[in-house]
């Protein structure tokens, strides 16, 4: 739909801030430096934008946990490798959540009339096979516990979700490994993605169960890659505007932590909040994630065109479908069977090809999905075009309880 | 019940919600300005939420035999506390959603000098 300025639903159009530039290296296992997929997505957002470096600000980095010094202050990495300006920096990490945080950040300086021009910038270099805690003995940490206590690994969160979904909702084997067939259809005409192989309803099914009911190639991988955004005020966009037309805009960014007594067990915990004393709360923590982006923006999924979800599992996309809005609990099997979700259906989910070709590289994955909705409202996402794209929303959690959610139009 | 394994949680004295694993200091409940907490053992049934299994292994911390041993996790409902809290089976056993467990101990892993022991659940048999 149109999003009409100054209309009905752009109550909060003061607080929209334009997004300039877009830019991605593409996903992988590199195995390089990581600062060097941050760098090549800024300076390809920098040039989609039409600006310089040193035009720039403020820089908003998302952290990676795992690269060492420069991962923890990646603001001022990537500030360095591009060449120190005196431009105003932060450093953020929200685990998954670590790119809408670092957008947040850049958001908020923007609207505070602090800076013009921000560039946000996350990149990471993984190691193989299941993530797993960062070094060192540590029993007072739930996510070195988990795994000592435990064994549980992040598949093992996805498949009790699953499983869940199969007992309450009638969700089969063949409904996850459909998921995975669509979205490897997307990514195939996405030149940014990791895996881009048709792969059959068979392959999914015959490769090897992780952690039932889920198989491997129903997993998101661990990948190498980085993502680029350069937002600035609508001021300045317009005054810029000369050489990029009318840019696609940020509405909203959802960072929100859940409520008390979060009932639900969540990574990395390994017990819930007790719903003894206090009620749970009308909204789950996922569901209030896309909410408050909804409230914020003044839109709701009815005015959808397309959403990025993050699909850690194929069934999780199933879980977000409920959560985003784009049906009631228990029907999001219906939606996938019916083709809604495929692009050329009725709500595209994931036209990026999603985490399933992607594989996750954390700081930038949330970052990257405002990527794939940027080009998609400005019409430029090729052979993956959703049709007459304007409005889309990303949705992710973080571990430990970082909300994650943008809503752009064009 | 003090013969038998539990686990061990703790209840803020001021709003009554329990917490496991144990809490202290300042009560998480936000409406409470609790700040003492008693040591309470945790029902040793509950009804399974959901479970899972794991079929390739961890890496460390986790301590796995050798070679690696598959195992299942469950999520189980402890009704009284209102709490969901996750723990491996013990080997063998297989659970569905609903069934009713109970904590048992089990080992974790050895080294020379010592067990470490953990708690699993294991099927109430019916």
């Amino acid at each position: 739909m149109e999003v009409e300025e100054g209309g009905d639903v752009s109550t909060g159009a003061d607080r929209d801030v334009a997004v300039l530039g877009v830019g991605m290296h593409p996903w992988g296992k590199w195995g390089r430096n990581f600062v060097e997929y941050g760098l090549a997505a800024a300076r390809d957002a920098l040039a989609d934008a039409g600006l310089a470096w040193t035009d720039v600000q403020f820089v908003s980095g998302a952290d990676t946990i795992r690269n060492g010094y420069p991962g923890f202050v990646s603001g001022a990495t990537f500030a360095q490798a591009l060449g120190w300006t005196g431009a105003r920096v932060s450093s953020c990490y929200a685990a998954c959540a670590s790119g809408a945080t670092a957008i947040d950040i850049a958001r908020s300086r923007i609207l505070a009339g602090l800076c013009d021009v921000a560039l946000v910038v996350g990149a990471d270099t993984t190691p193989k096979g299941f993530f797993a805690p960062v070094g060192g003995d540590r029993p007072d940490d739930p996510d070195w516990l988990r795994f000592r206590l435990l064994g549980a690994t992040n598949p093992t969160y996805f498949a009790l979700y699953a499983r869940r979904r199969m007992a309450l909702y009638g969700a089969t084997d063949e409904d996850f490994a459909q998921v995975k067939v669509k979205n490897a259809r997307h990514g195939l005409e996405n030149p940014y993605a990791r895996y881009r192989k048709e792969v059959t309803l068979d392959e999914v099914l015959e490769s090897p169960v992780v952690a039932d009911p889920l198989r491997l190639l129903e997993i998101c991988a661990t990948s190498d890659g980085g993502a680029a955004l350069v937002l600035a005020s609508t001021d300045f966009a317009r005054r810029h505007g000369a050489s990029t037309g009318s840019p696609a805009r940020i509405r909203a960014v959802s960072t929100v932590t859940p409520r008390f007594p979060n009932t639900v067990i969540e990574m990395p915990n390994f017990a819930t909040d007790s719903a003894s004393s206090a009620a749970p709360p009308p909204l789950s923590f996922r569901d209030s994630i896309a909410a408050a982006a909804y409230e914020e923006a003044g839109v709701g999924p009815e005015d959808l065109d397309l959403a990025e979800v993050y699909d850690l599992s194929s069934a999780l996309e199933l879980d977000w479908y409920e959560h985003i809005g784009l049906c009631k609990q228990g029907e999001a099997e219906r939606l996938l069977r019916d083709g809604d979700t495929a692009i050329g259906g009725r709500i595209p989910v994931n036209p990026s090809g999603g985490l399933s070709c992607f594989g996750e590289a954390i700081p930038a994955q949330a970052i990257a999905q405002v990527c794939e909705l940027v080009w998609q409202v400005r019409g430029q996402a090729g052979a993956r075009q959703v049709e007459d794209a304007s409005v889309g929303i990303t949705a992710n959690q973080g571990l430990f309880g970082h909300g994650s959610s943008v809503i752009v139009t064009r | 019940m003090a013969d038998e394994p539990h686990l061990l949680g703790t209840r803020c004295s001021a709003c009554g919600t329990f917490f496991f694993p144990p809490a202290d200091g300042f009560c998480r409940n936000p409406e409470c300005a609790g700040t003492e907490f008693e040591s309470v053992p945790l029902s040793r049934r509950g009804t399974v939420w959901s479970y899972t299994d794991n079929r390739y292994q961890p890496p460390a911390p986790y301590v796995s035999p050798d070679p690696f041993e598959p195992y299942t996790i469950a999520a189980v409902e402890l009704a009284d506390e209102g709490l969901v809290v996750l723990g491996q089976l013990v080997t063998g056993d297989a659970v569905t959603i609903g069934d009713d467990v109970e904590i048992v101990l089990d080992t974790l892993f050895e080294d020379d000098a010592n067990e470490y022991v953990v708690w699993k659940w294991k099927k109430v048999a019916t």
